[in-house]
């Protein structure tokens, strides 16, 4: 019984950690509040595991270890689970997320469950070491555990499209049935109900990547399909289902790499407009750096 | 496959032809008429040919 305070505030710490790492954001992702239960519950887990692997190296206990390591590869399920769901919901969504969002999130949701064993551990290794000052251990592990879980979130936090783009307005020309931004070809709207209906209400965007880095990243089709998604799932979209030719558009402009957005939002609001594409996360699997490479930097 | 016509919409009857339904219409006027029509059954989309042609394609 001579761990139960180790114990105790290492769990509550990996707990905590996770709750921290939830955000409620307008994905609403996980979902409220079933989600969350799922997600608070392994977040339990693993601090638990976490805080038990420090009394059992202490105690010299090594095949408890290999247990509680085993448990951990558990996680691993989560990104499963995750990428089944979102998968399965897909058919519901009005704009398609992609697979390469999808695997993102589940990534994310896989990861996130190791950071809070991390915080555990750390929260109970503190305690340890400090066992000779008493209580005060308690509110010293509750600090290093705090700073720890803050770093990591601060570390994993990915990129934003503004972060590695400029993004601004263009104007929308019409051709006929053709949609053109910036001499690039969107779409053919063939009725002409629809072409008022875009004439009047659609919007424009470019998104000028800053380099060759952000040109390679930008031109990621998952990463276009998560633009289109999420802008959609920000200012929402002006369509019903089965009317295609209102589906947010994202095309690559092939001889300066931008990005040409065009959809019709809701309500229009430019402002919004070009909020919600600044805010859209740079996928972890759609980053590319070709200037790392020799032949990369050659070109530029 | 990934995309389809699913059905063609032609004022002349000249232009047209091959595997797809053909639709024929009497004036521009009916025939974005019968392309919308179309369309909303099969939530596909509408593209104009710009010859008095439009297609009705799956996305």
């Amino acid at each position: 019984m001579k761990y139960i305070v180790t114990l105790g505030i290492a769990t509550l710490a990996g707990f905590l950690a996770r709750l921290y790492m939830l955000r409620r954001d307008y994905r609403q992702y996980p979902s409220y509040p079933q989600g969350w239960a799922i997600h608070l519950f392994l977040g339990f887990i693993g601090g638990s595991i976490g805080a038990v692997i420090v009394p059992a190296v202490l105690e010299g206990d090594y095949s408890a270890i290999s247990f509680l390591l085993l448990a951990a590869s558990q996680f691993r399920e989560v990104r499963n689970v995750e990428r089944q769901t979102l998968s399965s919901m897909e058919a519901t969504e009005m704009v398609k997320r992609g697979t390469a969002y999808i695997e993102g999130i589940a990534r994310v949701f896989e990861a996130r469950n190791y950071l809070a064993i991390w915080v555990a551990l750390s929260v109970a290794i503190a305690s340890e070491l400090l066992v000779s000052i008493g209580w005060w251990r308690v509110g010293v592990s509750a600090v290093v555990g705090a700073i720890l879980a803050m770093v990591l979130v601060k570390l994993m936090q990915g990129d934003q499209i503004c972060d590695i783009a400029a993004v601004e307005l263009s104007e929308i020309k019409f051709d006929g049935g053709l949609v053109i931004i910036e001499e690039t070809v969107m779409m053919n709207v063939g009725l002409p109900k629809s072409r008022k209906v875009y004439e009047e209400r659609a919007l424009a965007g470019i998104i000028r990547p800053n380099g060759p880095n952000a040109k390679a990243t930008l031109a990621n089709l998952g990463q276009m399909q998560a633009i289109a998604h999420d802008i959609s799932s920000m200012i929402g979209v002006y369509m019903d289902v089965g009317e295609q030719e209102f589906i947010p558009m994202v095309r690559r402009n092939p001889s300066t790499g931008s990005l040409h957005v065009l959809m019709v939002p809701s309500e229009r609001d430019e402002d919004a407009f070009l909020a919600a594409i600044r805010r859209v996360p740079v996928l972890e699997g759609a980053i590319r750096k070709p200037l790392t490479s020799e032949a990369g930097k050659m070109i530029d | 496959m990934d995309k389809q016509i699913l059905a063609v919409i032609a004022v002349d009857p000249a232009k047209v032809g091959g595997g797809a339904p053909i639709f024929y219409a009497r004036n521009k006027d009916e025939l974005s008429e019968i392309a919308l029509l179309i369309s909303r059954v099969f939530g596909a989309a509408v593209h104009d040919l710009n010859n008095d042609v439009m297609i009705i394609v799956k996305h």
